[in-house]
């Protein structure tokens, strides 16, 4: 039995996954959500800015990592447009840059903000090092046109927005090292206020930044966007997400411990 | 249906068809994996060439330069330096040129270490010792509750003996032992903490993904 258990087959493993997230995605359970204080402290400072403040959001990530950070962007869109917050959107990945602007685009019709005026998507530039300094002297230096090739000094919102000194916050959602260059290059350079949202895996790399304020927020992953969604009172894809998660921890735990026990046992016999 | 109805059901049994050929490879390699793993990379390759050929090399290249000679705007021509050091990537095609790519590879690393590095110490080696050590400050003026002192000393032992456990000029024996041992378990703590978020990102990328075949291909939810 336990020597059973330790040669199991890796697909049973899958299928129980699968089954652990198709069924409760079937009887839509929901569960309700907690806050946690790093992802409070980005809504907070969001909630706290004046309207007419602006953010610049990066929407640095690819389709690998579309289905923790899109639900992110949603939220914390939907938060600015209902502030009335300026936003200005930007991608330091290639991949990121149709995303970010299908993802601005669909937020903003849903919200009624206007283009130029309540919102610009700048798209993609090479160099990662290059855009973050240049920005900080002058974003036309680096964007003279934003995605759509509209000159930026024909968008009246961009009319009083130079540098850094007109940006209240920058919000990154990053797959990558797109944090760390922020902070290495804009926060520290500049003393720009930066927030993050990124995938599960590379959180654990953010925390030290939060102890030393260098980034005012986190959020976590898929539980990011699900607490951020319920702050602003619209739970969207990362509520339903992490109620169905839940499921497929409790598997993963399960497993963990049954594996753990199994060796233990055989090491015993072994001995 | 109308064209651009029809091209989202495409689209839809595309993404739909593409999502079941990867996860074919969880049961064993086989050729619809690989169609869809060499499919994604030659669009991602073609994607990012494009797109840094009209984000990139078009604003900042060739646009200057033609303005240059078409406008007589003259001062577009000193984007012919970094072009021209650019362009000595390529010597690397030529065996009797190939010595010329140290100069852009020189250039480009003497300029990329000159920004990083003061930024780097500051970003990640001097604020990192300062948010270690500030909170003994609030400490110090009675600011904090018993559990938050409890985590600020936690928070110095796991630095110094995560730090000894990496210090290799000293043998890993008594006191110095013991501190690296420490060192261990939360480093332990660490990579369990890394496990345990990995787990929550790859699970959310299966639970988009079944979202999207039970929703938008199947219409089950």
């Amino acid at each position: 039995m336990i020597e059973k258990l330790m040669n199991i087959d890796r697909r049973i493993v899958f299928i129980l996954v699968a089954l652990a997230v198709i069924i409760p995605s079937l009887l839509q359970v929901n569960f309700p959500i907690t806050i946690s204080q790093p992802t409070r402290s980005t809504y907070d400072y969001i909630e706290a800015l004046p309207p007419g403040s602006t953010l610049m959001i990066g929407f640095n990530y690819g389709p690998s990592s579309f289905a923790e950070l899109h639900p992110m962007a949603r939220a914390a869109l939907h938060h600015c447009f209902q502030k009335k917050i300026r936003v200005i959107g930007l991608t330091l990945s290639a991949e990121g840059a149709t995303l970010g602007d299908k993802m601005l685009t669909d937020v903003a019709a849903e919200a009624g903000a206007v283009y130029g005026e309540d919102y610009v998507y700048l798209g993609f530039r090479p160099g990662t090092t290059q855009v973050l300094l240049g920005m900080g002297t002058a974003i036309d230096s680096v964007f003279e046109a934003d995605y759509a090739e509209t000159p930026l000094a024909e968008i009246p919102m961009m009319a009083d927005i130079k540098n850094y000194e007109q940006i209240d916050l920058v919000l990154d959602l990053a797959s990558g090292s797109s944090t760390e260059w922020w902070i290495t290059y804009t926060n520290t350079r500049y003393n720009q206020q930066i927030a993050a949202g990124v995938t599960g895996v590379i959180v654990s790399q953010m925390y030290p930044y939060l102890q030393t304020k260098q980034l005012i927020g986190l959020m976590p992953g898929l539980l990011g966007a699900a607490e951020y969604e319920n702050l602003i009172g619209r739970p969207g894809d990362g509520t339903e997400g992490m109620s169905i998660q839940s499921f497929a921890h409790l598997l993963v735990v399960g497993l963990v411990i049954l594996g753990n026990v199994a060796f233990f046992i055989q090491r015993r016999r072994t001995e | 249906m109308e064209f651009a109805e029809t091209m989202v059901v495409v689209g839809t049994w595309v993404a739909a068809l593409l999502t079941l050929c990867i996860y074919s490879f969880l049961y064993r390699d086989n050729p619809f994996y690989r169609f869809a793993e060499h499919l994604f990379v030659g669009i991602s390759v073609g994607y990012f060439t494009v797109l840094t050929i009209r984000q990139g090399l078009i604003p900042f290249a060739w646009d200057p330069l033609w303005e240059a000679f078409t406008e007589k705007q003259w001062e577009g021509l000193v984007r012919l330096i970094p072009i021209g050091i650019g362009v000595l990537f390529f010597a690397r095609l030529s065996p009797t040129h190939a010595w010329l790519i140290r100069y852009p590879i020189a250039i480009l690393i003497g300029v990329g270490s000159g920004l990083a590095i003061p930024n780097v110490m500051q970003a990640d080696i001097f604020r990192q010792v300062l948010g270690t050590l500030t909170p003994f400050t609030a400490i110090h003026a009675a600011e904090l509750g018993a559990f938050e002192i409890f985590g600020v000393i936690l928070m110095l032992i796991g630095v110094i003996s995560t730090l000894t456990y990496f210090f290799f000029s000293v043998e890993h024996r008594g006191v110095v032992g013991g501190v690296s041992k420490i060192g261990i378990i939360f480093l332990m703590i660490g990579f369990g903490s890394a496990f345990g978020n990995t787990v929550m990102g790859r699970v959310s990328l299966l639970i988009q993904r079944v979202d999207f075949l039970l929703s938008d291909w199947l219409h089950l939810i």
